[in-house]
């Protein structure tokens, strides 16, 4: 089986702080990859240098097997990968519908086409139809992204996300600052959304983790310490001392 | 609610296409009714203005970028129409006249591919600052490369000169009414189109949040390179009617107080809506040409105007006008109406007492030799009299002291109403 995501020995550095030391993890395809650790270890960094929003300062990123580190973030999003923000990060202006348009609109082939008119792409509108309609906001289609309530503004992130169809998807902390209905609810969708694609989590909520992920790597000081089962994890004595034994205590 | 927006009913149809339907009849009979030559130009002014505005609005409005230097292409525009005619005229080529707003646009967009790659990698300061260097850039090489620009004097050029359609000149200011109308009627539906595409979508999606397009597969820097050719296309027709209409090109058209000036009207009217920059281009040219017969110190007038805005309308002329949209569709508009009269009269006491206190200052400090009796905004008075000092001085100061409080009650039946609205389900 082929790896979605490969990183080898990937550094970076900021000034003279090396944040990322080293990382080894793979992503197999089609597998839900849960990315924990504690505060600072980096791991919104290692987000951010698979996505393309950083360059690494030394090793290789490989997407399906294709050398993608250096890349410019749309590059990467035109060859598969597409992640969502732990800071809601949507069109605040534009209303939800457009939002979700937006996202759909390379993925369907329109590019910088100034010569069609928007309203008359039938797959476009259908696409974005679906999407409005996985997340739950049919109700809010025409309000504008920044007059949504914070849950609704995290639906709409996720949905911006997959909207385009990548097939690696990477979620930096989709549940953050949501109370345990909302959560439940935002797991629900995460797991139909993600159905048959690759997903790669950073989460802190540990039952979201362990509900949804099929294997876990923990990141600690910029390392990958551990990658394996959720049960694995879970009895591993190094991942304890590290990480799950802090929060128990 | 269905899942996707519903198509326009026929009568939203019906409405959109009367409304450009209205746009034309409009066009076709104010020349009947305001015939008079000066009328004429400032239609073919405004006209101009209109295109030039909506060109510099793809830039501030759709995709987020502040230009301190859009005069470049209206002025290269300019200058490739006046030397496009002299080129036909001198050779005799077969192109009509109403052709030559093309060149320009096409000199425009030549200009923009040229000089906007670099500008656009960044928005923001980064672009604004760059802007402005190529558009000094530009303006002083206009005085150095004379055989081009013709220096102070510009280049001049005899518009009907060139081969004539269905027998017209272009010489009377009628036909060239009739000429910049056509011209601004179909750059306004170009412009308006291109908002409907998915560039035009995407341009929007990059001034909200360009970081997050390039994680829906799209390089903001291309978007806005196309957004900033496309305008820089539509400045050039803008710049070569201008030209057509003065029948001479020259430093100005390229200058920084061009470049201000579209900025202005675009901001005025608001960039946040496609017909706020032809609100403010309209208001912006009506006004230069009015308030400069009325006042001397005309431009600091405008100074006052856009300070306003700018601190108490950011939505410009037509955000002011759209925030009643939702009070006139719950009907509560007849609860803020009285207090909007309430508040006109210390309002204007107050301006008045503004206009009187800058023009004596102005007469004193500018003009003090000369004869007191000055006349401004068509008012006789005596600027060195103490009486028309104190009145001044009250109407400022008494004026502002009771509009303030009028203003309050402004906000606040304006809060009733909203809120009225609201229960009524209308949406703000």
């Amino acid at each position: 089986m082929s790896n979605a995501i490969e990183m080898r020995g990937v550094e970076k550095t900021f000034g003279v702080t090396k944040v990322i030391q080293g990382v080894n993890l793979t992503v197999a395809k089609g597998e839900r990859h849960a990315l924990i650790g504690p505060n600072g270890a980096g791991k919104s960094t290692t987000f951010n240098l698979i996505s393309g929003y950083m360059k690494p300062s030394a090793g290789s990123i490989l997407l399906n097997d294709r050398e993608i580190s250096g890349l410019p973030p749309f590059r990467i999003n035109r060859l598969g990968l597409s992640r969502s923000f732990q800071v809601t990060n949507v069109f605040a202006k534009m209303t939800v519908w457009e939002n979700l348009r937006c996202a759909v609109l390379w993925a369907t082939g329109h590019r910088y086409a100034f010569w069609k008119n928007i309203d008359n792409l039938p797959e476009v509108r259908e696409r974005t139809a679906q999407i409005l309609q996985d997340i739950s906001l049919v109700s809010r289609r025409d309000v504008p992204a920044g007059l949504l309530t914070y849950a609704e503004q995290r639906a709409l992130e996720i949905g911006i996300t997959v909207a385009g169809g990548a097939d690696v998807i990477l979620l930096d902390e989709p549940t953050a600052g949501m109370s345990n209905a909302e959560t439940e609810r935002a797991v629900e969708q995460i797991r139909r959304l993600t159905e048959g694609r690759t997903l790669l989590i950073v989460e802190h909520d540990m039952s979201v983790v362990f509900g949804l992920a099929d294997r876990i790597s923990v990141l600690v000081y910029g390392e990958v310490i551990a990658s394996g089962t959720p049960d694995e994890i879970r009895s591993s004595r190094k991942v304890r001392e590290a990480y799950l034994g802090e929060e128990a205590a | 609610m269905t899942i996707a927006p519903p198509p326009p009913s026929a009568a939203e149809r019906l409405k959109f296409y009367s409304v450009w339907i209205v746009a034309v009849a409009a066009l076709v009979i104010l020349p009947k009714i305001f015939s008079s030559g000066g009328s004429l130009t400032t239609f073919s002014l405004i006209g101009i203005s209109i295109i030039f505005s909506l060109s510099y609005n793809i830039l501030l409005g759709q995709t987020g970028m502040l230009s301190f230097g859009h005069a470049v292409y209206y002025g290269l525009g300019g200058f490739l129409a006046v030397h496009a005619i002299n080129i036909i005229a001198k050779h005799k080529y077969a192109i009509p006249l109403p052709v030559v707003p093309l060149i320009g646009g096409i000199a425009g967009l030549v200009f923009a591919m040229l000089l906007g790659w670099v500008s656009t990698r960044r928005s923001g300061t980064a672009f604004a600052m760059i802007s402005l260097g190529v558009a000094e850039l530009v303006a002083s090489s206009a005085l150095i490369l004379r055989s081009f620009f013709g220096g102070e004097a510009g280049i001049s050029a005899n518009r009907t000169k060139v081969l004539r359609l269905f027998d017209w000149s272009f010489g009377p200011q009628i036909q060239i009414y009739y000429l910049v109308a056509a011209w601004t009627l179909i750059a306004v539906i170009a412009m308006y189109a291109l908002t409907r595409t998915p560039l035009g979508r995407m341009c929007n999606a990059v001034r909200d949040n360009p970081e997050r397009v390039q994680f829906v597969g799209y390089d903001p820097h291309v978007i806005r390179y196309i957004a900033f050719c496309f305008s820089g296309f539509f400045a050039g027709i803008a710049g070569a009617l201008a030209a057509i209409n003065f029948e001479i090109a020259n430093s100005a058209y390229l200058g920084a107080a061009q470049s201000g000036t579209v900025l202005f009207s675009t901001y005025i009217g608001g960039a946040g809506f496609f017909i706020g920059p032809i609100v403010g281009a309209i208001f912006v040219t009506a006004l230069s040409l009015s308030l400069s017969d009325l006042t001397q110190v005309w431009q600091l007038y405008f100074g006052l105007i856009f300070i306003a805005v700018v601190m108490f309308a950011p939505g410009g002329i037509t955000g002011l006008l759209m925030m009643h949209r939702p009070l006139i569709k719950a009907g509560t508009l007849t609860r803020v109406l009285p207090s909007y009269l309430i508040a006109f009269v210390p309002t204007l006491a107050m301006i008045v007492g503004l206009i009187l206190t800058i023009e004596i200052t102005v007469y004193h400090t500018v003009n003090p030799g000369d004869d007191p009796h000055i006349k401004a905004f068509g008012i006789p008075f005596d600027a060195s009299n103490h009486g028309v000092w104190a009145i001044a001085a009250v109407l400022l100061v008494g004026g502002f002291l009771i509009a303030r409080k009028s203003w309050a009650l402004v906000a606040a039946r304006w809060d009733d109403a909203l809120t009225e609205a609201r229960a009524k389900g209308v949406a703000a």
